[in-house]
């Protein structure tokens, strides 16, 4: 079913009556995404889009059976939203946000702790693109048509460089099965780790492309487990190369402050851990063909 | 965001962290007055940069009256101090802090951070005071205590004493030194700290337990909820393309080469950059115009980088989205309509509408490169240098 989304995903949008709500949602809705509602406190009762608006999530599932959820709030309450999905039984949240404080992003994880593994639901972002199942179904912001459906997983922390891959494999006849943006700040909802493994699983994914960045151990980690657990071919990117030290560049997440964090140190240690490496931003495609070669 | 030293340490006292008593000067005057009122017979005189190291660039200097801190402070207020992680540039210091020499009998490093790894408080504490934590970490690594804070209920007291019978502080103060390291634990989550560094933290002749010196950074997605902070900020002390970009709300980050970037997203921006060295440039600069990329924020972009003198082409790649490319290359002529641009200038345009974007830009009468993929762009900015 590609992973996280597929075409029968029930979606509510969470801030659905506001402009970027609505626009986004008329996006989602015209690539044939399943929205199926969405929520504005105080607008419960009312129609939005020829859908219903909700006052609370819980109210959204109980009434539509949604399982997944958009947020287009303002970063200051956008922790509160995502631990209001989490808690109303969505599946898969994606926060598209930039600017959520990292104090609040550590208590929407700490708060997810309370849900045994099975009942988890999966924070996708903040400050990302989305997710997007090609043909079957979009639960963010990206431009749909770049994407052509087909085996390949990409996981990517920047938005406009998963574009870049996706169009890059499009010309070269290559297609995607799931495209998860999990987003460039310090502390994110799903790391590449908790993404790569879901690909594992699909049985409709024959690769995996991840995108990361300098900053952070995430890459290092994803590395690890491609190491001991995956059978499928990893390719990977690394952004950042000609970043100096201790500068944030762009993404909040985005400085290097630690051993392994810096663009060679993950390359190097990627490359160990038996991950293809694409060597510059303008072959991703290329390396993957190989790989699937 | 960074802050001073001393608003750093005044932050900290309001959570219980002793500090010596001190005060701001910003003439020789003010600065031997302060030093009467402290009173004592020994001040050292502190030059407020946001930097570390400032010992070492003499940005740090100990007097033996308040005639000498006087002396002091007129030979480093309106000096560029150039530390270890200033750069070559330097920051001017515009302010002094007069603080009582403290009687020093050992020396503690003390730092809080976010943990990326376990998405936690980490707490990290050394014996090794005044050396930096980079130092400790290649030096001493053994003499580094760690330990690990649970958001939700916040440090506890056994965490903390802990931490100072690991720092081997004698038995009766440890309580003192424990409630020192949760004050600062309390600082940190209570004013969306990112960092709180205490180096060193001094135990005194006196048994006190002294911050010494102090440095704070604060999340920047958070300044909205924390107006005390925000007001900290020293715009002197950033560097001035980057508070112009910041203001505007761009993503900037200065660098040292020729090949000025505008690109949308900070992964392709780092990418793009790159991509330039892999063809032999060197980029000017990092700047993410935002996903979107629209039409008003290419125009302050281009604003921004033709201030910058040591451009000498300009690459300009947009991965369109939901924005369209028909729209960036309107605004890309709108720009060029309003700034003057004399060097050349590549332009790559990709995703939405790539085709009615091109057509608008070969249609207007702007002179500029077309580049067809990232590679080609960084290829024909590179060489457009060499010609």
């Amino acid at each position: 079913m590609a992973v996280l989304i597929d075409k029968n995903t029930k979606i509510i949008i969470q801030g659905f009556t506001g402009k970027m709500g609505t626009f986004h949602a008329e996006e989602m809705i015209k690539y044939g995404s399943n929205v199926v509602g969405g929520v504005t406190p105080g607008k419960g009762g009312t129609k939005h889009l020829d859908l219903p608006v909700f006052n609370t999530v819980k109210e959204a599932v109980d009434s539509t059976n949604a399982t997944a959820s958009i947020l287009f709030v303002p970063p200051a309450f956008a922790a509160d939203s995502a631990m209001e999905a989490a808690d109303a039984g969505i599946r898969t949240c994606v926060a598209i946000v930039d600017g959520i404080p990292s104090h609040d992003m550590i208590k929407i994880k700490r708060y997810m702790r309370r849900y045994s593994k099975s009942e988890k639901m999966s924070l996708v972002g903040p400050n990302c693109a989305g997710i997007i199942s090609p043909g079957k179904s979009m639960l963010g912001i990206m431009p749909g048509h770049i994407y052509k459906e087909g085996r390949v997983g990409i996981i990517s922390r920047s938005g406009t460089l998963g574009y870049e891959a996706a169009q890059q494999l499009k010309d070269l006849n290559i297609g995607i099965s799931t495209s998860v943006g999990i987003g460039g700040d310090p502390i994110n909802g799903s790391s590449f780790k908790d993404i790569i493994g879901k690909f594992e699983e699909d049985d409709e994914t024959d690769a995996i492309l991840m995108i990361g960045e300098i900053g952070g151990p995430q890459e290092v980690a994803a590395g690890e487990f491609v190491k001991n657990n995956m059978k499928k071919p990893v390719i990977a990117y690394i952004a950042g190369l000609t970043a100096p030290k201790g500068r944030v560049m762009g993404h909040a997440g985005a400085i290097v402050s630690a051993y392994g964090e810096s663009a060679i140190e993950k390359v190097e240690i990627l490359k160990q851990c038996g991950v293809t490496i694409s060597k510059n931003p303008s072959v991703m495609g290329e390396t993957v063909k190989k790989v699937l070669s | 965001m960074d802050i001073h030293e001393y608003q750093a340490k005044k932050l900290l006292a309001e959570f219980g962290v002793v500090i010596p008593r001190g005060g701001i000067a910003y003439s020789p005057e003010n600065a031997e007055n302060k030093a009467r009122e402290i009173g004592g017979s020994k001040w050292v005189v502190k030059a407020q940069i946001h930097s570390g190291a400032r010992g070492k660039a003499g940005g740090i200097i100990l007097c033996n009256s308040p005639l000498e801190v006087a002396q002091a402070t007129d030979k480093l207020l309106g000096k560029k101090l150039v530390t270890n992680q200033t750069g070559p540039q330097g920051k001017i210091v515009n302010r002094i802090y007069v603080e009582e020499a403290t009687d020093i009998k050992k020396e503690f490093y003390l730092g809080l951070v976010f943990d990326r790894s376990s998405e936690s408080i980490m707490v990290v504490a050394s014996t090794e005071g005044g050396m930096s934590v980079e130092e400790i970490s290649k030096e001493k690594p053994e003499s580094i205590i760690r330990s690990k804070i649970e958001v939700a209920v916040g440090m506890q007291k056994f965490q903390a004493r802990e931490i100072a019978f690991g720092l081997g502080v004698a038995p009766e103060l440890i309580n003192r030194t424990a409630d020192t390291i949760i004050s600062c634990y309390r600082a940190f989550s209570e004013l969306d700290a990112t960092m709180v560094e205490i180096n060193p933290l001094a135990v005194s002749g006196q048994g006190q337990i002294l911050a010494l010196d102090c440095k704070m950074s604060f999340d920047n997605n958070a300044l909205f909820r924390r107006n005390q902070i925000s007001e900290l900020r020293d715009k002197t002390q950033e560097n001035p393309s980057e508070v112009y970009a910041s203001d505007r709300g761009l993503n900037y980050v200065s660098l040292e080469g020729n090949i000025g970037n505008i690109i949308n997203g900070a992964g392709l921006a780092m990418a793009s950059m790159d991509m330039i060295q892999l063809a032999g440039g060197e980029p000017a600069n990092f700047l993410d115009v935002g996903g979107g990329a629209t039409p008003e924020k290419i125009v302050k972009a281009f604003k921004l980088i033709s201030m910058d003198k040591k451009v000498k082409v300009i690459l300009v790649n947009i991965f369109a989205g939901i924005n369209r490319c028909d729209w960036v290359a309107e605004g890309i002529v709108q720009a060029l309509d309003k700034i003057e641009i004399n060097v050349p200038l590549v332009i790559r345009l990709a995703g939405t509408n790539v085709d009615k974007g091109n057509k608008i830009l070969r249609d207007s009468k702007i002179k500029y490169i077309e580049a067809k993929s990232l590679e080609d762009a960084a290829n024909k900015a590179v060489k457009t240098l060499k010609l």
